[in-house]
């Protein structure tokens, strides 16, 4: 089977190669026979590819260890939802799922512009199978998924506890297929720049991958921030790292090209900006997914002394070369149609939101790469922090919220002071109320934070008005009830209305950022039973202790061997106060490989895997982790008791006495408890975005579309009457 | 002012402006860095009252919790030096902190010790994306 897989690999090396060459071919000569062959191809690549990658699932379904990637991630005792999983958490693994991914959303993307745009079609099916080719050729010669072990071991290593969640299950493919997509818009932006067609056509192609590349990207980049705020034992949903920031930067990119192409569609303008945007998109995506398996910095993911580095950087260094060129030698043909009436209008926004969001990129990236721009300048390696970041990002994400309630009410070209007037009071005043309300509530000591809720203020003012607008002028027109009338106004205009809800969940989401950054109580707390302590508003209380037991085997659950923890009261005020809620959380200790740790020790001496408590609430998150000092004598006795006593096949019994003492004399733990407002609103503002996006990007029905043209040939015919 | 003179003056204005930012910003960046050193470097070079990063494993026997503080040592990555920084660290844990991970933590020498800066210990996601060849799966 695995010879099967690596055929496959194989023939899909030779697939790209033949691809290029017949595109490259079938272009230059004019041959469309040839064209035709290389689209093909990517078809057959994709097919090659689904084969390699059920061949790899089904090893990993059925336990197959010989298969090194499959006894490296998975085991017996993984459940089976997270052994299909794991096929994307090991190297070599992750690149088969990329270059997959790659393989299918080219082919739709080939197959939907077949009929159209030959020539930039053409180049563009080259350089996305170059894409492919490069994944592809990183898999044969440096990371095989299909390497075997001749005899096959009996047990796995089993999948990382920490990969065990449901959000980390689908957070790789959700990114990876934004990632994927990002290199569409490159191709057919770089095949534009190539055949010399830089007319609208490509952009009209490429226009919901690129929105899709957005989509896929945000949410897998939401997904990452819930995982980590909910699985992990700090609390926190962004931290800056390298890895974070990877993907954020072709995101923000992609946000400037989505909003830049509007203008380019109404006026012709912003054409240098759209193909640079789609250039830059592309090729941060692929440094993105570079950064992370490269190990050229030091972050959570990756920690230097990998040997992939060396390709992606000549990859990369093409991409960039070649991008500049194609750019600075076509730019006769990207010439604005149109010039900037006056610094008060719609193009004039959307330009100043193309700086702030490039700006931003920027910024983050110049702290994410800083590592090695300062060992290449001082010739000593250093890094910036968090507060760095924060201090150039706040500011200009205020900036960017603030535009996003401008842009959609401001009138093109020129804006005057009577349609100023017109257009800006509603949301002005919605501003206004926010920032009086929340002034008289009190909340004065975080300035930065107040301007971010009258920013969100002014943006749901401007979005209400449109939405106000557009539903009464459907009421005048056609009657309807104001419920119908508003979806009707959504249903005809989806671009536009589905935006409109982005950009207030974007507004919804940065409340919560706000709020949860600037308003947080956070402490930690050492308890022992019976033992509160004041945090904030609230105290917190020790009930008793909880220990739970997992056999080995069970299917089930994730797989710990041992979990412990304690039981807390929170109150509001004193110990005497209203009862807020009571949280759980507990240490979840798993086996480990090492016959060293002794019979008991090696069943918790593996990973260790914090299990979380929070108490999720509209206006705040109560938040706590658990530290259970395992280093207590009492504890630490039992083991070394149970390691020279019992062998493996009962070492089991040793870990109960091991509960059981834990129950009765819990030693002092270490907690992390956080209060957190408004953090639920993230993860709403989340959902209301992916709305407003699948609203945007959903194809309009073909009814409305026939009903149209329907419309246009009897107007053809009664002018001709 | 005719239009297209008016279209350079706003293009050199955005262009200086951005300028200026974008070095604000470099030498800003260059002054809030902590260098990373490994700790063998980090013993030679320290000097107290300066932040820095280590990058290296927990040595083995050496975590000890005192109610809020956790005391470990960190050696060098590769085994190269006999350095063992021991340091004294508060705030969160991450999950996967254990003797032998490799972590960053960023530390600041105070007079003979090191006192770790409160969260910012990090450790290495075990197990992604190695391309060993095998080497750590030693079942028997």
């Amino acid at each position: 089977m695995a010879g099967l897989g690596f055929a496959c690999l194989l023939l899909a090396l030779a697939v790209c190669a033949y691809g290029i060459g017949a595109s490259l071919y079938g272009v230059r000569t004019g041959r469309v026979e040839f064209s035709e062959s290389g689209r093909r191809s990517v078809y057959a690549l994709a097919g090659l590819l689904t084969v390699a990658t059920v061949v790899l699932e089904i090893a990993f379904l059925r336990n197959n260890f010989s298969f090194n990637t499959v006894a490296d991630t998975s085991s017996r005792t993984t459940p089976a939802n997270y052994r299909a999983a794991a096929l994307w958490s090991s190297q070599e693994g992750s690149l088969l799922l990329w270059a997959w991914l790659l393989s299918l959303w080219s082919s739709l993307a080939l197959f939907l512009t077949r009929k159209r745009m030959r020539d930039v079609a053409a180049y563009a099916t080259a350089i996305l199978l170059g894409f492919d080719g490069f994944f592809v050729s990183l898999m044969v010669f440096y990371a095989n998924p299909f390497q075997t072990t001749n005899p096959a071991p009996a047990e796995g290593v089993g999948l990382d506890p920490l990969l065990r969640f449901p959000t980390m299950m689908i957070h790789p493919p959700i990114l990876y297929s934004g990632y994927t997509l990002c290199t569409i818009p490159l191709a057919f932006g770089m095949g534009a720049l190539l055949a010399r067609r830089v007319d609208a056509d490509w952009i009209k192609a490429i226009r919901r991958f690129a929105f899709a590349a957005w989509l896929f990207l945000g949410m897998g980049i939401l997904l990452g921030a819930r995982w980590s705020y909910s699985e992990l034992g700090w609390g926190g949903y962004w931290g800056w790292d390298a890895v974070e920031n990877a993907s954020l930067m072709p995101w923000l990119t992609g946000t400037a090209f989505l909003h830049s192409l509007m203008i380019q569609e109404k006026r012709g303008m912003l054409k240098v900006w759209n193909v640079s945007l789609v250039l830059a998109t592309g090729t941060l995506a692929i440094m993105g997914t570079f950064l992370v398996r490269s190990g050229v910095l030091n972050s959570i993911h990756a920690f230097g002394g990998q040997t992939l580095g060396v390709p992606f950087v000549v990859l990369i260094g093409t991409l960039i070369g070649g991008s500049i060129y194609l750019v600075v030698s076509r730019r006769d043909m990207l010439r604005s149609e149109h010039r900037l009436d006056s610094l008060l209008s719609r193009e004039s926004i959307f330009l100043a939101n193309n700086l702030v969001l490039v700006a931003l990129c920027f910024v983050i990236f110049w702290g994410t790469y800083f590592p090695l721009i300062s060992e290449a300048l001082t010739g000593q390696e250093a890094s910036v922090g968090s507060v760095w970041f924060d201090r150039y990002t706040v500011p200009l994400a205020l900036i960017l919220v603030l535009l996003s309630g401008i842009g959609p009410v401001i009138a093109w070209r020129r804006a005057t002071l009577a349609n100023a007037r017109r257009n800006f009071l509603a949301p002005l005043l919605s501003a206004l109320v926010v920032l009086v309300v929340l002034l008289a509530a009190g909340v004065t000591q975080k300035p930065l934070a107040l301007v971010m809720f009258c920013c969100a203020g002014f943006v749901l003012g401007s979005v209400g008005q449109e939405f106000l607008r557009g539903a009464r002028a459907r009421r005048a027109m056609a009657g309807e009830a104001p419920p119908r009338a508003v979806l009707a106004l959504v249903k005809r205009n989806r671009r536009r209305y589905g935006g409109y809800i982005v950009h207030l969940g974007i507004a919804v989401l940065f409340v919560g950022v706000a709020g949860s950054s600037s308003f947080q109580h956070a402490a930690e707390l050492g308890l022992s039973p019976g033992q509160s302590t004041r945090v904030g508003a609230y105290t917190v209380r020790y009930v008793r202790p909880t220990a739970t037991i997992t056999p080995k085997y069970d299917e089930a659950h994730t797989g710990s061997t041992l979990a412990l923890g304690a039981e807390l009261d929170v109150t509001k005020g004193g110990p005497k106060g209203p009862h807020v809620t009571t949280l759980d959380p507990s240490e979840g200790f798993y086996a480990s490989q090492e016959a060293s740790q002794g019979s008991v020790g090696s069943l918790i001496g593996g990973q260790a895997v914090s299990h979380v408590a929070i108490d999720p609430g509209v206006t705040r998150d109560i938040w706590t982790a658990i530290e259970p000092n395992m280093e207590a004598p009492n504890l630490t006795r039992i083991v070394k008791a149970g390691n020279e006593k019992l062998p493996p096949d009962i070492a089991l019994v040793g870990i109960g006495y091991l509960a059981r003492e834990y129950l009765k004399h819990p030693p002092q733990a270490q907690f992390h408890f956080e209060v957190s407002p408004l953090v639920m609103w993230i993860w709403i503002g989340g959902m209301i975005v992916l709305g407003g996006a699948l609203i945007a990007i959903w194809p309009a029905p073909s009814v409305v579309r026939s009903r149209v043209s329907a419309r246009a040939r009897v107007a053809r015919g009664l002018s001709r009457a | 002012m005719n239009p297209s003179r008016k279209r350079t003056v706003r293009l050199i204005v955005a262009l200086t402006a951005a300028v200026l930012l974008a070095s604000a910003l470099i030498y800003t960046s260059f002054s809030a860095a902590s260098p990373a050193l490994t700790p063998s470097q980090l013993a030679r070079e320290a000097q107290p009252g300066h932040s820095y990063l280590v990058t290296g494993t927990v040595a083995a026997g050496s975590v000890h919790r005192e109610g809020p503080v956790l005391n470990f040592a960190v050696e060098d990555r590769s085994g190269e030096g006999e350095t063992k920084i021991p340091l004294q660290y508060t705030g969160t844990v991450p999950d996967p902190f254990h003797e032998g991970r490799e972590v960053i933590v960023t530390v600041e020498k105070q007079g003979g010790r090191y006192i770790g800066e409160r969260n910012s210990l990090i450790t290495k996601c075990p197990s992604k994306y190695k391309t060993a060849p095998a080497s750590e799966n030693q079942n028997s």
